[in-house]
């Protein structure tokens, strides 16, 4: 089973000399006496350094086979979810998530959110926070090195590239050659690949403001809006550029989130690490062949640094460029088979486990660590939250009435000696149907009436049917009146659905008389 | 490469030094990515065709202009035309249609309104109020009632707008005026006849020698019991509402000297459109009056309550809820 390609060291594996503040370098500091002041002697500083191209080795193992069924799930539910369809009856889009920015509505399956119900979005945002929290807390980096957009899609052009130019020797072999033809050629089919999916990223992206199969057809005939072409450019131009040629250098440079990350965890969070009480001293196998016992497992076959979509050695420690994403654990995993050691020189653990394991304690499942309450109370907190959306969203009444009286003028004397005051009503009816509501009054004195700026003084009633569009406010200005020699004060208007829901709300406001201020 | 050519390494992080030394603080070399070096010359590129393109550099009296000739002041100009274009087909609507026709299309007459309440605010606040409601002591009209010297109905309404009232630009304002009675009645008689006007709404007790001079000199046109007459612009006596007061002596002053208000036509500083939605928005604030309807106060307590409106005439007055 032992390939010699596997285990002996090409010259181009040489792990990529980065020094993320690793202990590497071998260099001997001079005594500080002996510094001078830009000693010409010195060469000339690289205050900027070039991005070295980063040509990850396939592997396979069950870290990798996991990250393929979260990338695919995460793309399949990008592309596909604009395209479900949500039947809402004929006043109300059919599409099953839908932002509707225009219409200020958010459709998301059976829920429909209003502006005025916005902390819904914002306990999502709260929920997405803490599920970060909890990641974070359970599984360490977990998020960069499976879900975040950013790394499935540098995973997906990182595949593009070995389907063009062939694994990492190949791609470094290519990279050296010079310009000709036939790299030419190479170069400029990938890269079309490159933007074909940048563009399919940035089309998708609108789809989920607009209904999807119009908009679709809308933007190949060239009908759709100036700002989905855009968009769908800028997301594109984003998806080509930060996917295809900075990937690594985002998580490591442009994102705030390892930085933030790395303050949240702590000794009992799971990190990938590399186990140097049983690696150390490196040695090839064939030293460690001559001197038994002189070396550890470790090989230095430089497999794990092969593999890295972000270019690091993991056995140099934590590192902010280490996403986490476990691909060198299944790449040592596969060398320590081949060469008959125990798996998981570099795997999962917690800080704790490392020290108690160098210390000569047995292996403690990784999984143990999830159990402690920082995990508990995350999860509590997050479940809460979503229970009571969930309950609250499940009991919301579909209807609202406002009500703001007139204050310039506050009361109007009509020829006949009544006192007229005036309000303006919002009727909301958030059903996705027209509905009949009935506005009534209580609390003002015998004989009072109303009427609305829809209807004439002639069919003043004590009580009005106001039809109210689907999904829609209606504003009617309506008009009291009370007989002269009486008076009023405060009182309600109340509102009744006309259905068989006969949702009810009620709002206290008040009648100002002559002589009230 | 000798020895000494050697970058020195800092020995706990193993990075390189700069070689810059302040008291013993040495500064290590941390180099930023290329790429960041190159955003920086783009965006030096980018703002060297910025100030081509755009106003940029604070001259004397202003920044100079930019090839592309872009203002923000332009802009504003170019999006009050893209509104008016946007407004032009209600105009065009609104235009077309008789003033009497108007509440039959309810989405129409929402669109007057509000476009009246627009033009009410820049030319009419000034005397009758923001909220319409006028001023007594200046005798500036209430708006928001149900008492109309000159009519309360649209075209009514309209034509008030358009000719004024003793409006000297034109030749058909609404005009009329009351003698000065201070001059023909004895300081008795002007007694006797403002009781008499006082007690037509029983604010007063009457006397015979004031019904008999108000039969005599005032039943012409504000009619039997006061009841006026819009067609001569004769305010109604009998209401609560006095557009000069209902004190006696505001009475009696009236009656003696009377004081007449004149507002400006509006056909030469406002078109036939604006002045349509100022009456249709005068009109919608509660007080005015239909064609044919009685003028008495309406039959209250219908116990069979009316349909407001039909939904899909009047969808342009539901709105997204977002305020």
């Amino acid at each position: 089973m032992t390939t010699p390609e596997t285990l002996e060291k090409p010259e181009h594996d040489k792990p990529v000399a980065r020094d993320w503040g690793g202990a590497l370098s071998a260099a001997e500091a001079e005594p500080a006496a002996a510094t001078q002041r830009n000693a010409p002697s010195q060469p000339p500083l690289k205050l900027y350094e070039a991005r070295k191209q980063v040509h990850n080795k396939r592997i396979d193992g069950p870290f990798r086979r996991f990250k393929w069924a979260i990338m695919i799930a995460a793309l399949a539910i990008y592309y596909i979810t604009p395209w479900l369809r949500w039947d809402r009856g004929p006043y109300a889009p059919d599409q099953a998530v839908l932002i509707d920015l225009a219409n200020r509505r958010f459709y998301m399956f059976d829920i429909e959110i209003w502006p005025h119900e916005f902390y819904y979005v914002a306990g999502l945002l709260i929920m997405a926070g803490i599920g970060l929290f909890l990641v974070t807390s359970a599984v360490g980096r977990a998020w960069c090195g499976y879900a975040c957009p950013q790394t499935v899609w540098t995973d997906l052009y990182q595949h593009i590239d070995r389907l063009f130019d062939g694994d990492r020797n190949a791609r470094m072999r290519l990279d050296k050659a010079p310009w000709g033809p036939a790299k030419i050629a190479r170069r400029t089919s990938k890269w079309a690949v490159y933007l074909l999916i940048a563009m399919l990223t940035g089309g998708a992206w609108i789809l989920y403001f607009a209904d999807a199969p119009t908009l679709f057809m809308d933007f190949f005939t060239l009908e759709a809006d100036f700002v989905a072409y855009t968009t769908v450019g800028v997301l594109t131009g984003t998806t080509f550029w930060l996917g295809g040629f900075m990937r690594e250098q985002v998580c490591i440079y442009m994102c705030p989130w390892p930085r933030i990350q790395a303050a949240m965890l702590d000794e009992q969070s799971l990190i990938v690490t590399y186990k140097h009480w049983r690696g150390e001293e490196r040695g090839s196998l064939k030293k460690a062949q001559k001197e038994p016992g002189k070396y550890g497992d470790c090989i230095d076959c430089n497999q794990c640094v092969a593999v890295c979509p972000t270019g690091i050695d993991i056995r140099e420690g934590q590192q902010i460029g280490c996403i986490t994403c476990a691909l060198c654990i299944d790449a040592c995993d596969k060398v320590m088979a081949e060469i008959g050691r125990p798996r998981g020189l570099i795997d999962y653990a917690t800080l704790d486990q490392c020290e108690a394991e160098a210390g000569g304690a047995p292996p403690t499942p990784a999984w143990k660590a999830l159990l402690r309450p920082r995990t508990f109370i995350y999860l509590g907190a997050w479940s809460a939250i979503g229970a009571a959306m969930l309950f609250a969203l499940g009991t919301r009444t579909h209807t609202d009435l406002t009500v703001s009286p007139d204050r310039n003028p506050p009361y109007m004397l009509m020829k006949d000696g009544s006192v007229r005051n005036s309000y303006t009503l919002r009727l909301r009816n958030m059903e996705a149907r027209p509905r009949t509501m009935e506005v009534a009054f209580e609390g003002l004195p015998a004989g009072a009436v109303m009427w609305t700026d829809a209807i004439g003084r002639n069919q003043a009633a004590p009580r009005q049917l106001i039809k109210v569009p689907a999904n829609e406010t209606r504003i009617v200005r309506a008009y009291v009146v009370i007989r002269p020699g009486t008076s009023a004060g405060d009182f309600s208007f109340t509102l009744t659905s006309r259905d068989e829901q006969a949702e009810r709300d009620r709002e206290e406001t008040t009648f100002s008389m002559p002589g009230d201020l | 490469m000798s020895n000494n050519d050697k970058p020195r390494i800092d020995e706990p992080t193993g990075t390189e030094f700069v070689g810059h030394e302040w008291d013993g603080i040495q500064e290590l070399n941390t180099p930023l990515p290329r790429w960041w070096l190159w955003t920086f010359y783009a965006c030096i590129a980018w703002a060297a065709v910025y100030v081509v393109l755009y106003p940029a550099w604070p001259m004397v009296n202003k920044a100079t202009e930019g090839v592309l000739g872009w203002s923000s002041r332009g802009e504003l100009t170019d999006e009050l035309a893209a509104a008016d274009l946007a407004r032009q087909s209600v105009f065009e609507k609104i235009a077309a249609t008789d003033i009497t026709k108007l509440p039959a299309d309810p989405g129409l007459m929402q669109q007057a309104v509000s476009g009246g309440a627009a033009a009410f605010k820049v030319n009419c606040v000034q005397c009758h109020g923001a909220g319409a409601a006028g001023y007594e002591e200046y005798g500036y009209p209430n708006l928001n009632d149900d008492d109309w010297i000159w009519g309360g109905e649209l075209s009514e309404l309209e034509y008030t707008l358009i000719h004024g009232i003793r409006w000297e630009g034109s030749d058909e304002t609404r005009v009329n005026y009351m003698p000065a009675f201070g001059d023909i009645f004895t300081p008795e008689q002007l007694t006797a006849v403002t009781s008499h006007v006082l007690s037509l709404s029983d604010k007063a007790t009457g006397s015979n020698e004031g019904a008999q001079l108000f039969a005599e000199n005032c039943v012409a046109c504000h009619g039997e019991n006061g009841v006026g007459m819009q067609e001569l612009g004769a305010p109604a006596l009998n209401d609560a509402i006095w557009l000069y007061g209902d004190e006696p002596s505001q009475v009696r002053q009236q009656i003696a000297y009377p004081r007449h208000g004149v507002m400006p036509g509006w056909s030469t500083r406002l078109d036939p459109v604006t002045i349509k939605m100022l009456a249709a928005y005068v009109h919608s604030r509660g007080g005015g009056e239909y064609a044919g309807e009685a003028t008495e106060e309406v039959a209250p307590e219908i116990d069979a309550p009316a349909v407001s409106g039909d939904v899909a005439a009047s969808a342009g007055s539901g709105e997204n809820d977002n305020s």
